[in-house]
């Protein structure tokens, strides 16, 4: 008889909503339990080439049906140091849960039937962190003579630092912002990954001998070049997709149309969400429209929505998306959560022109709609507008999540450190170096935007291509 | 991020200019005139971004004027305190070099912000003519100092409390009458630099300005301080703060500096007794 999959329980739609609590709340032991039963135990499994760090996601699924759950914990944290967070932010049904056998061929994401190897991550890590295994984990001294900078506590770079801390190397991570965790503080919304979680896994870092400086612009108050002199044998650079991306549209410079970095930022990084109790603001309207198909589409509407509850204005906030639901780039779950919540949905439109009124302030967005063409360069059916489609739509607070460009703060002022014509940094696909000797670098800065376990891939990479340069040295 | 010097440089009926020196180990090491810092006064507190008016070996000089919540906060704050945040610097220094002859124009808390440009332009060997307004005799700050680091020097008061009654534009359209000049550069509130845009223009003298905009990180993450320039979006945190006054859209920057006006109000009724 085909085991049906374990749900993963989760924060009542309709309450979540109004505020910033966790939605999804994980598995308890006897879930995890029957989920992990579900396994077939493959023997060639495909599940671990799915993985962008190559977790053996057999062996801990094993380890859980036979309750060594701290064993489970340690095969996990072999590839990945921070199970509790991939298990809540990767999107897997894109990765693991894809390649699993039980995904039908040829799907564009995983099948419902695909084990949940997500959530048994999340149950795994999060009973290393209630157990505080961390500390015990083993550390080689091997390497501990050398010292090696980290620019930004981003997911590659916390990733990297982990890396190399495990090999007795000294890591010191220097952050521009007040707060650690780049992206996945200024980013990703508490509901999502609540910052008890990610305190933890980066306090795990500090135990393990990482120093972290908070406040420092690498670019600026100094050099690449001063920094290598300071005895750091190797650098490596986790600086982030940084700049936004506008439509280039007329009236976007309206006031209440923010990049969605701007708007997540204030409300996730500055708290805006608990104004005046935190002071930094953030305009909440009455017909919020958030522009994109992406997880940070879903974030921005997602918080849009709970602003709205939260003041007790009625919900309307509005995804516009120029091709439908299915060539999203968001996580499946986050398309279904929004929807839960009440985000509505508006697919195949292209925004024309945002309205102001005389003081400067956006009404509407006038649009076309569109149909879809041929596929483009990323395979996916190119948008088409139709001619004479055009409508408008009310919109006091817009929201643009259509991407990110190249933050040039330190590449900018670093001209020997190679990029490509978006900014992004070219390394050697291999060891991640740069084309400076002993600089590496990795995340959203090199290849463009990308997820938060595709930058933890790299970052580890280049922990691997930063040891083996060290230990020529 | 310790608050080694503070005072109060001006009063007008509790609205304070107020002079800090913070304590910083890498920022004076690599700050240039034009260049700011963004400050945090708590945890909970709002990233603001304020010119580096002086530095020392190992700290940098802030002068602001208690106009916001923020800027209230971070006036309680005394000698042997300490920031929560504080980061920089940032943005494009000011372009200084020997251009001749150049009219420096500030106004309110801007004259602050002039006071390196007028010492790094004198230096270049300029002659420095400065022009400095203020609403009234009282927030008339620094005039000493700007003095003595300019050829010539102007005051008026927008009241005739002291010296010239008038606005700075005002003697800098007789200035630019009289004699040919070869930059104009201001800060101050918008309508002065605005001001100031249009009477350079009619003289075809190049001006630059050094915008205020609002802003978050001021790392060109979030795209808060936009600023159309010549028809292009700018951010003023990595493309500015200063851009050439005649192509700056200055009324989109008014309306975009007054998108949070109301929560401000109420934040500091709040807060501020």
């Amino acid at each position: 008889m085909k085991k049906e999959p374990v749900k993963i329980k989760e924060a009542q739609a309709a309450k979540r909503a109004g505020n910033f609590d966790e939605v999804v709340l994980g598995y308890t032991e006897e879930e995890a339990l029957r989920e992990a039963g579900r396994c077939l135990q493959c023997k060639n499994p495909s599940c671990i080439l799915g993985c962008p760090v190559g977790i053996d996601i057999k062996k801990f699924i094993e380890q859980i049906t036979k309750k060594d759950y701290q064993g489970a914990y340690f095969t996990i944290r072999e590839k990945n140091n921070f199970p509790s967070l991939c298990g809540r932010v990767c999107p897997a049904e894109y990765q693991c849960r894809r390649a699993c056998v039980l995904t039908k061929k040829g799907s564009p994401f995983a099948s419902e039937q695909a084990i949940n190897i997500h959530f048994l991550e999340r149950f795994v890590g999060d009973y290393g962190m209630k157990k505080s295994l961390e500390a015990n984990a083993k550390k080689n001294q091997a390497l501990s003579k050398f010292k090696v900078a980290i620019v930004g506590t981003g997911p590659a770079g916390l990733c990297c630092a982990g890396e190399l801390a495990r090999q007795g190397i000294k890591v010191v991570i220097f952050e521009s912002l007040h707060k650690t965790g780049g992206v996945l503080r200024y980013g990703i919304p508490p509901f999502r990954l609540p910052r008890e979680i990610l305190d933890f896994e980066i306090d795990c870092l500090k135990k393990a001998g990482v120093e972290i400086v908070t406040n420092f612009i690498v670019g600026k108050a100094k050099t690449l070049d001063e920094l290598t002199s300071e005895g750091y044998c190797a650098v490596f650079l986790g600086l982030g997709a940084g700049i936004p991306s506008f439509l280039g549209i007329r009236g976007e410079n309206f006031c209440n149309v923010y990049s969605a970095n701007e708007f997540l930022t204030r409300v996730n990084l500055m708290g805006a969400y608990k104004f005046p109790k935190a002071h930094t603001p953030v305009n909440i309207g009455r017909h919020m429209v958030i522009i994109g198909g992406g997880n940070t589409a879903m974030d921005s509407a997602r918080v849009a929505l709970r602003l709205q509850k939260m003041h007790g204005i009625a919900a309307d906030t509005t995804i516009l998306y120029r091709r439908t639901e299915v060539e999203m780039p968001a996580r499946r779950l986050e398309i279904e959560h929004a929807k839960e919540e009440g985000v509505k949905f508006r697919m195949l439109v292209k925004p024309e022109e945002f309205i102001g009124d005389e003081f400067g302030f956006v009404r509407s967005l006038k649009c076309l709609e569109c149909k879809l063409g041929e596929p483009d360069s990323s395979g996916r059916r190119r948008p088409v507008e139709i001619k004479g489609s055009d409508f408008q739509i009310d919109c006091d607070v817009a929201v643009i999540a259509i991407g990110l460009k190249a933050n040039q703060i330190l590449t900018g002022v670093t001209p020997q450190i190679k990029t490509d014509k978006y900014g992004d940094i070219v390394v050697d696909p291999l060891t991640m170096e740069t084309s400076v000797r002993g600089v590496f670098a990795g995340g959203d800065i090199v290849g463009g935007e990308g997820t938060v376990i595709e930058a933890m891939g790299m970052g580890k990479k280049a922990a691997q291509g930063i040891i083996e340069y060290i230990s020529k040295k | 991020m310790k608050i080694l010097e503070k005072q109060v440089l001006s009063d007008d009926r509790g609205t304070r200019v107020i002079r800090m020196k913070v304590f910083s180990k890498d920022i004076p090491l690599k700050a240039r005139a034009g260049q700011f810092i963004v400050a945090m006064v708590k945890e909970e507190g709002e990233r603001i971004p304020l010119t580096i008016v002086d530095k020392g070996a190992q700290d940098i000089t802030i002068i602001f004027q208690e106009a916001g919540l923020t800027t209230k906060l971070l006036g309680r704050l005394n000698v042997g305190d300490s920031l929560y945040a504080l980061a920089g610097p940032l943005g494009h220094p000011t372009e200084i070099k020997n251009y001749g002859k150049v009219i420096l124009v500030a106004g309110g808390v801007g004259i602050a912000e002039i006071y390196p440009v007028t010492q790094g332009m004198r230096d270049a060997g300029n002659h420095v003519v400065t022009i400095v307004g203020a609403r009234t005799k009282e927030l008339l700050i620094l005039e000493l100092e700007l003095k003595s680091a300019s050829d010539e020097f102007y005051v008026t008061t927008d009241d005739g409390s002291y010296a010239r009654k008038g606005f700075t534009t005002d003697v800098l359209g007789e200035l630019l009458k009289k004699d040919k000049y070869d930059l104009v550069y201001a800060v101050g509130p918008i309508p002065m630099m605005q001001r100031v845009a249009q009477v350079a223009k009619g003289f075809n003298v190049k001006a630059v300005v050094s915008l205020n905009a609002l802003m978050v990180d001021a790392t060109g993450m979030c795209g808060c301080c936009r600023v159309s320039v010549a028809g292009q979006t700018k951010f003023s945190c990595v493309d500015g703060p200063e851009f050439d006054a005649s192509e700056v859209n200055w009324e989109e920057l008014i309306k975009r500096n007054k998108i949070y006006q109301e929560q401000e109000r109420h934040i500091c009724k709040l807060h501020i007794q």
